[in-house]
């Protein structure tokens, strides 16, 4: 053995303080779905036209989109919780996907069948700017909250994992604006969802990139 | 040694690593200071997948020791400390492989270093310095009268009739004979950079 390597050892072992064990990903995961899953509820409760998304959920394809809406947020989150241990495998990233393309699929679909109906694409950049300013204000609280969280497990792959945390939180956020919402997407609408959701993963990302190294608990 | 009993014996260094890292986790000293001294052949065998030099493969090793205690509360005892350690070792293994690659890929050797510097002026400062020396050497391997008619008209700016005056040579032979000398000139330099 080394000289450096032994004094590294007798080093650490000297300063190996007991640590508390994180809980496994899938309780973190959950408890966490679950506290924003409450707020969420108490804000619909107060703000939201439920007539409205009542009425729109009688659709069929409105229902297959909101359900891969929040699939998507809910497999981003628990494999962002999975990637931020060492052990865990890469592959767990593609647990969302399905989700996504579904989600992606459903309001491409959504908007073609309006745009048909129509025959013009009516939609506004006054209103998908409050899109795009609802799905930015929800995500930073719910994107600080995770990061901390998810930056308890120290992770070897920092930018990952707030990727991956950046994509569920953007998808919760427009799983949101659903009942806020009481409009058909337009192939606008979709253009600035995408952005929104493109600026939250970056912003995470780079959040996690400039924040001090977390310490071990 | 049989296969089976190889398994037997991977599976009980597990286990015996496994409990030594959860009996570190709740503060025993002595169980880590075992554990670290026991994991390292293992880390060394993984590190050296990726590093052949012994002096930076052993850095390698310490950062992967230095990991491992940063991350120490992600382990779960109910897991394969082999594979959790393994996985540490080889991310922070290819991470220092990319690291030394980013910086191999912005240093450059003396010889280099010596025609091309970071700073532009720098590099002008050099490469005005050695044309006047390129141009000084071919103004010296001109004929007598060229160079003689080229210094005066061109170089120390004399109109045509100060330089005839100056030389007794006639307006007209001066004139002839810097239209050769900037022609032989042209030609030697330009065959100089080819």
């Amino acid at each position: 053995m080394s000289d450096a390597t032994e004094r590294l050892i007798e080093r650490l072992a000297g300063e190996a303080e007991p640590v508390r064990r994180l809980p496994p990903p899938l309780l973190r995961a959950g408890l966490w779905l679950l506290a924003v899953a409450a707020a969420f509820a108490a804000a619909v409760l107060l703000f939201a036209d439920m007539p409205e998304f009542v009425r729109r959920a009688r659709d069929p394809r409105q229902v297959v989109e909101l359900a891969a809406t929040v699939l998507t947020g809910v497999a981003a989150t628990i494999a962002a919780f999975q990637l931020s241990l060492p052990d865990r495998s890469p592959l767990w990233s593609l647990l969302p996907l399905p989700a996504l393309f579904l989600w992606l699929a459903s309001s491409g679909y959504g908007c073609y069948s309006s745009f048909l109906a129509l025959g013009h694409d009516d939609g506004s950049l006054a209103e998908s700017s409050h899109c795009f300013r609802f799905i930015i204000g929800f995500s930073v609280p719910l994107a600080i909250s995770l990061l901390v969280l998810l930056r308890r497990a120290t992770p070897l792959s920092p930018g990952r994992v707030a990727a991956m945390g950046g994509l569920g939180v953007a998808a919760i956020a427009a799983f949101a604006l659903q009942f806020f919402h009481p409009f058909d997407v337009t192939f606008l609408d979709l253009g600035v969802h995408i952005v929104a959701i493109g600026l939250v993963i970056a912003g995470m990302s780079l959040a996690e990139r400039l924040s001090p190294a977390p310490q071990a608990a | 040694m049989a296969p089976a009993q190889a398994d037997l014996e991977t599976e009980d260094t597990d286990l015996r690593w496994s409990r030594l890292m959860a009996t570190a986790q709740g503060g025993d000293r002595e169980a880590y200071r075992c554990l670290l001294g026991e994991i390292l052949p293992f880390v060394r065998a993984i590190v050296a997948r990726q590093h052949r030099m012994p002096d930076r493969a052993e850095d390698v090793v310490q950062d992967v020791l230095l990991t491992l205690h940063r991350v120490r509360h992600t382990y779960d005892p109910g897991r394969s400390f082999k594979h959790w350690l393994a996985m540490i070792a080889r991310r922070r293994s290819i991470d220092a492989l990319r690291r030394r690659l980013r910086l191999g890929s912005l240093e450059v050797s003396d010889d280099i270093a010596y025609e091309t510097f970071a700073d532009p002026r720098a590099n002008r400062m050099i490469e005005t310095r050695e044309a006047g020396e390129g141009l000084r050497a071919a103004v010296a391997g001109l004929p007598e009268r060229q160079r003689q008619a080229l210094e005066l008209v061109k170089l120390r700016e004399m109109s045509l009739r100060e330089a005839s005056q100056a030389s007794g040579i006639s307006v007209a032979a001066l004139k002839v004979n810097v239209h050769r000398a900037l022609k032989a000139l042209r030609a030697r330099l330009k065959g100089e950079r080819m």
